[in-house]
């Protein structure tokens, strides 16, 4: 399990070469990557991610121990940064090895519900010429929880 | 203890931790006092709904007991991924 949080950017395909090569028994990697995205406008200057150092760690750590308890996997990576980020900038990524892809999808889905809404991150969006806003809380990520309660 | 703000509650509040005393037995009681405090505390803690709660850096609510916590944080829910 490799969890980082971190302020510098990272190479997405060179961390999920790195992850692959490094298994023994898998069939099967998934991997997600969230990418900063422009606002309707086209206005956005930077985003800029606040996080609380300690716990956000733990509440990663907690997070992928628990999809290690549900599916089999073999290996789990995550890498979330904070501080800003230009338009096109990786944010974070996920990466779930398994023997079968099954485990691997639904173990990276349950990940990103997990952390989008448990791990102590907040999102503001700074335009041209603004102080910038902080992103609400969607309630589609909330609930996207419920359907790993079951 | 030491009392923590993040993202809007830190702005709102205007600085990021502060060293309370309290003999608050509940995180709803500690929010009654720093509300009585200032303004500024009153607004940040106008509408408990839009708030989260963490006690010793694990996320916790309202009406739990503050009985041996070192580290209360407030907040806005998360917008990670």
């Amino acid at each position: 399990m490799d969890i980082r949080v971190t302020a510098e950017a990272f190479d997405f395909a060179a961390e999920a070469q790195g992850f692959s090569g490094r298994l023994e028994a898998s069939g099967a990697v998934v991997t997600f990557s969230g990418i900063v995205r422009d606002n309707a406008d086209g206005t956005l200057e930077r985003m800029e991610i606040e996080h609380y150092p300690g716990m956000t760690e733990k509440a990663l750590a907690g997070i992928a121990e628990q999809a290690c308890g549900r599916w089999a996997l073999e290996d789990v990576l995550v890498i979330h940064r904070h501080g800003a980020m230009r338009v096109g900038e990786t944010i974070m990524m996920v990466a779930t090895a398994s023997r079968h892809r099954k485990d691997a999808f639904e173990a990276a889905e349950f990940l990103m519900d997990y952390l989008k809404s448990r791990a102590p991150f907040w999102k503001k969006e700074v335009t041209s010429g603004e102080g910038g806003a902080w992103v609400d809380a969607r309630e589609v990520d909330e609930e996207a929880l419920g359907r790993w309660l079951e | 203890m030491d009392v923590l703000y993040f993202a809007w509650v830190r702005e709102r509040i205007g600085l990021p931790r502060e060293r309370v005393e309290t003999k608050a037995a509940t995180v709803m009681e500690l929010v009654a006092e720093l509300k009585a405090r200032e303004p500024r505390y009153a607004a940040a803690f106008a509408d408990i709904s839009a708030l989260r709660v963490a006690l010793d850096q694990e996320l916790s609510d309202f009406d739990a007991p503050l009985d041996g916590v070192r580290e209360v944080a407030f907040f806005p829910p998360m917008t990670g991924g």
